[in-house]
């Protein structure tokens, strides 16, 4: 299994150095537009948020796989774990929040000890759609997680599941050897409790991001594709599949840069730039809380280090009027979320 | 100028052909978009048959394009190697009917 950039000791495991990739190169001698003249030439810098509505939380970065796209530099060498003391904090945020969604992200969250009693907790706030994003694999990692598909429903939890490909070969090249069987085998599981059934209330969703560089193709059709297939060879059901971009920072921009990609993905990117997303996009309703609690503007941000730039930075201090009342940080990275029909945790925007 | 005849990085010019002769050029562009719109074919079938004839007219840039389009699509690399087959096969066969050509004169000539 590979490791993460940080315990490579990688250099882009230091944020700025990602920073300054995206902000040098073709950007700084003018070859490509930066994303703040892009957005200026249709009135939107500074990007501004709308209403929040929804409430990202990384409960923390320790995750059982290492996959080679992840933007978080996800693995089991994170030590990074939201405690529940900030989980508590995060609590009375969830409590009187204005945001209709909640979003348990990481890592993989089931990984946090902490993360079954949150759960309830938070449950128990009355959030109208309640997400947790689990990499499927989880659920057959150890004894301890399998009756995670009982928990979720008794929680009702909204399921949101990475699954890159439809077929073993594709999804084990980005995710890691026996991902596809395991990930097959627990949404049979979800699928047996009730979720992703056509008519059911337990919302199973399926994340799509490309396997390499370049850009995911039209969400309907890939949607379609998958859900004859899934169903014809396994037997699967699911409600929506979100196609997402990958974004070039942590490991998929060490894997563009490795690949010798990275200066053609930038292109395809910005010649993808669909001023129509830019309306959209997620930071303009979402926030996005760390495992430390401190907070960014989307999760892309939170593995930046791109702290708001609010007097509220931290969940110690929260204020939703506050905080709404800022501008939004953004870099090259951001073209990721206007490419084509655009792209955010629930998918496309455009 | 460039030291090849074909340089990866020309296929984002591609666009500029339309300085030179701006009408015609942008209608091929409109007659292109619309072609691989979804229509009878799929867009993905479409996708297929373009790198098919890519191959078998032996461009660089298309190639380069309809793979890179193929994966956004979703489509596997077995799907891509038949369709490279199929364009393969009708490029054969063109050539091999034309043996019929010359049986047809060969017995002509010949006593």
């Amino acid at each position: 299994m590979q490791k993460s950039l940080k315990s490579r000791h990688n250099e882009l495991a230091v944020t700025n150095k990602q920073l300054e990739i995206l902000n040098g190169g073709i950007f700084a001698d003018g070859e490509l537009p930066y994303f703040k003249d892009k957005i200026n030439e249709i009135g939107h810098f500074p990007l501004r948020p709308k209403k929040l509505e929804i409430l990202q939380i990384n409960v923390g970065y320790m995750c059982n796989q290492v996959c080679e796209h992840c933007h978080v530099d996800a693995g089991p060498d994170r030590k990074e774990i939201m405690t529940r003391e900030t989980m508590s904090q995060c609590l009375d945020i969830i409590r009187n929040t204005g945001a209709h969604t909640l979003d348990l992200t990481g890592g993989a969250p089931e990984m946090n000890p902490d993360f079954r009693w949150f759960v309830e907790e938070a449950a128990k706030a009355g959030i109208k759609d309640f997400i947790v994003r689990s990499n499927l694999t989880i659920i057959r990692a150890n004894k301890k997680y399998y009756d995670l598909p009982d928990f979720f429903k008794k929680h009702n939890v909204h399921v949101i599941s990475s699954m890159p490909h439809y077929t073993r070969g594709k999804t084990d090249k980005q995710r890691g050897d026996g991902v596809f069987d395991k990930s097959i085998k627990a949404l049979q599981e979800l699928n047996e409790r009730g979720y992703g059934m056509p008519d059911s209330s337990l919302r199973l969703d399926l994340v799509y991001n490309p396997s390499g560089a370049y850009l995911p193709g039209d969400q309907m059709a890939l949607e379609a594709d998958f859900k004859k297939a899934l169903k014809e060879d396994f037997d699967i059901q699911f409600h929506n599949l979100f196609a997402i971009t990958n974004l070039p920072i942590a490991r998929f921009l060490d894997y563009l840069i490795a690949s010798e990609n990275f200066e053609d993905y930038m292109y395809s990117l910005v010649e993808a730039y669909n001023p129509a997303a830019v309306e959209n996009v997620m930071c303009t309703n979402t926030i996005s809380i760390s495992w430390d609690g401190w907070i960014y503007d989307c999760d892309f941000n939170q593995m930046l280090d791109l702290k708001v730039a609010s007097k509220v930075k931290h969940i110690k201090d929260y204020n939703e009027d506050l905080l709404n009342d800022r501008n939004i940080i953004i870099s090259q990275h951001c073209y990721g979320c206007t490419a084509g029909a655009g792209s955010s945790c629930q998918g496309a925007v455009a | 100028m460039a030291d090849s005849y074909y340089n990866p990085a020309d296929l984002r010019k591609f666009g500029k052909i339309t300085e030179w002769s701006e009408e015609i050029g942008n209608k091929f562009f409109d007659y292109y978009g619309k072609v691989f719109e979804e229509g009878a074919l799929s867009a993905r079938e479409k996708s297929l048959i373009a790198l098919a004839v890519a191959h078998v007219v032996k461009c660089p840039y298309c190639i380069d394009a309809y793979t890179k389009d193929g994966l956004q699509k979703g489509i596997t690399k077995e799907e891509m190697m038949e369709a490279v087959h199929a364009g393969a096969a009708i490029e054969s066969g063109a050539t091999l009917v034309h043996g019929v050509q010359m049986m047809n004169k060969y017995n002509k000539l010949s006593m």
